[in-house]
């Protein structure tokens, strides 16, 4: 088990390297067309100019140089935009609360969602709930949330006036007001995983159905209600929780983004669509990268609880 | 990932009613999956709306020229046209365009913020749609497929690299990854790729979903590359090139196939994405995307403008993904969990 754990998180941390390595050289290099200095000196600098900034922020340095400091100032926590001049990470903190409050919410409904209809479309396997759930699932995952997202702003907001059209208010400035705001982006960003879910846990279920043991639960004369809590479900929801685990890592690291634009919540995913319009590439690099580490944690944390569960996954 | 096992049970294959000597001929697995597919009505319902909407975009220049005399980007600031008997504005004096007419002639779905022909746009949107959602597809599953191969077939080395790789592109949200590699190329420029072509959207929105083909695609050839055949294909001489082309790859094509219409849903729906966030098709081109992105320019003022593509795009997308959830079930009844 030692072992195990030891070597996934050996992988975890090389993993978190080259992550860093790809989108230093995507955002820093890349992005900025080979030279960051003329984007931040602007249009009408003269090379002197550029040349002098060059120079201080280090872009006439070799690349793993650069690479070095960049990744220095990001984990010492002074890391500041060229174009917009504030400090990255407090930025990036100002937008958590949105983005978690978002992802907690959401992550909870369509959890529980998905489980309900998975579960009931399962139970009615080829029945008439069965088929109307299934169409209602594609219609969810053909659903995108930004084009959800304006139709409920539109009619919902707009026409009966019951939610407000856009924006985040602070919990602590108004709990109802937090909570009225959050409604649709909820409801949003949760209508895509549903569908998805429900499909999956669905055939997992009906997979699980026919193994020997619920046939064992089910001739020892347990009600129909106990074999399908206790046994079936118990077994069909691991693949359900780790998908889970992993959309909740990316959502808390920016990646509703559509949600959380078109609903204007300021959260670390708009950051990032806003850094984009702006070519803010240290903006960019920190929020992916904090992204792309939330999911290899999650990962990596999912497989050592599913060695944890089932010790034949140790090898 | 579970093994997913492609053989097909025979149980539908006729039987001689005299249980004589010959087997039956033995049916191939597209044609017993057509006649599954054939028997599952919904599946077949929204291939043809598929079908349909497909030879709509593709009739685009048609309709422009011959029917509604208009074409996609003439605009219309201060035009009046005939509704119902009586003149009115394309463009209000509020600046709200005009709603649907049902006048298949002129403005059938109404107009857009500068006064052009929303049905037309939305043709030859669904065009650049469709034509990026197929070439992103075509490159996924491509690449996808070839990578996987190797990686499965060769394991050692080349899957740890090709396997490490995916990972790290996995990690990204597809959304972002999207948007910032296409705003390199749009920006930059890549070679020949730059922002006045569909193509640049195309390879970003493939490039961003090759993980998904080749994680299935490795699991099942480690489970293939054991079996006999492909062991006397090795004792025959074969070269690594035609065992793996020439005998794995064959025997992949059904996992393969159920994922094209999947590839395709999602593809159109990460251009359409990247599109309203301004980091997908740029003008002069439109697609869906784009035309949702500019109807919310002035929201809450036209709001037909977001409806009409908004509607066609979830309808188109969500006839792939019936039709491919349909494929799935014919090609492979007994799979395991379904991703």
């Amino acid at each position: 088990m030692a072992r195990f754990v030891t070597r996934r998180l050996i992988t975890m941390v090389l993993m978190i390297l080259a992550i860093s390595v790809v989108t230093f050289l995507l955002f820093i290099v890349a992005l900025p067309g080979g030279n960051p200095a003329a984007l931040i000196a602007g249009r009408l600098a003269t090379p002197a100019e550029v040349h002098l900034i060059s120079v201080r922020y280090g872009f006439d340095k070799p690349i793993w140089v650069q690479y070095i400091k960049t990744m220095g100032n990001i984990f010492s926590g002074s890391a500041y935009s060229y174009s917009q001049g504030y400090n990255v990470l407090k930025q990036i903190g100002k937008g958590l609360p949105a983005t978690v409050s978002l992802a907690l919410g959401a992550g909870i409904f369509w959890l529980l969602a998905s489980i309900a209809l998975g579960t009931l479309a399962a139970v009615r396997s080829g029945k008439y709930t069965d088929r109307v759930l299934t169409v209602l699932s594609m219609v969810g995952v053909s659903m995108p949330p930004f084009l959800l997202g304006a139709v409920i702003i539109y009619y919902v907001g707009y026409k009966l006036n019951l939610l407000p059209l856009s924006g985040y208010v602070q919990f602590g400035t108004s709990p109802w007001q937090w909570f009225k705001h959050l409604i649709g982006p909820w409801f949003t960003l949760s209508v895509l995983f549903i569908g998805f879910y429900s499909r999956v846990l669905r055939s997992s279920i009906l997979d699980t159905m026919s193994e020997d043991y619920v046939r064992t639960a089910r001739a020892k004369g347990l009600s129909e209600r106990r074999v399908l809590v206790k046994h079936i479900l118990r077994m069909s929801l691991l693949p359900i929780i780790s998908l889970w685990g992993l959309d909740m890592a990316q959502v808390i690291g920016g990646g509703a983004i559509l949600t959380e634009t078109i609903y204007s919540l300021h959260g670390v995913g708009q950051l990032a669509a806003m850094a984009i319009g702006n070519f803010d590439t240290v903006t960019l690099l920190c929020i992916v990268m904090l992204t792309a580490f939330c999911v290899v944690v999650m990962s990596a944390l999912i497989d050592v609880l599913y060695a944890v569960l089932d010790p034949r996954i140790r090898l | 990932m579970t093994a997913i096992k492609s053989e097909i049970l025979f149980d539908e294959s006729p039987r001689d009613p005299e249980g004589g000597q010959d087997l039956p001929p033995g049916i191939g697995i597209y044609a017993l999956a057509w006649k599954r597919l054939r028997r599952n009505r919904v599946a077949m319902f929204f291939g043809i709306v598929f079908i349909l909407l497909v030879v709509l975009c593709l009739l685009a220049p048609v309709y422009s020229q011959d029917v509604a005399h208009i074409g996609p980007n003439t605009e219309n600031l201060t035009g009046q046209i005939r509704v119902g008997g009586k003149l009115e504005y394309v463009l209000s004096l509020q600046d709200v365009p005009i709603g649907p007419t049902w006048n298949i002639h002129h403005y059938f779905l109404g107009a857009d913020e500068s006064g052009r022909d929303l049905a037309v746009r939305l043709l030859y949107g669904g065009r650049a749609s469709l034509e990026i959602g197929l070439v992103a597809m075509l490159i996924t599953m491509i690449f996808g497929t070839m990578l996987g191969v190797i990686s499965g077939y060769f394991r050692g080395f080349a899957d740890g690299l090709i396997s490490r790789t995916m990972d790290v592109i996995w990690s990204y949200p597809a959304v972002l990854l999207g948007i910032t590699l296409n705003t390199v190329i749009i920006v930059n420029g890549l070679g020949p790729l730059h922002s006045t072509t569909l193509l640049s959207t195309a390879i970003v929105v493939g490039f961003v979903y090759i993980p998904y083909i080749v994680r299935p695609v490795r699991a099942q050839v480690l489970t293939l590359r054991e079996r006999e055949f492909v062991d006397a294909a090795r004792q025959q001489g074969l070269s690594h090139t035609r065992i793996m082309f020439g005998e794995l790859l064959p025997n992949l094509s059904s996992t393969v196939v159920v994922f094209i219409p999947l590839m395709l849903a999602n593809s159109i729906i990460l251009e359409a994405a990247l599109s309203y966030l301004g980091a997908g098709v740029q003008a002069p081109n439109s697609s869906w995307g784009t035309m949702i992105q500019s109807g919310l320019q002035n929201f809450p003022g036209g709001f037909n403008t977001v409806l009409v593509p908004g509607i066609m795009l979830v309808l188109t997308v969500m006839s792939v993904n019936i039709l491919g959830d349909g494929l799935r079930d014919a090609l492979d009844p007994r799979s395991k969990v379904k991703v």
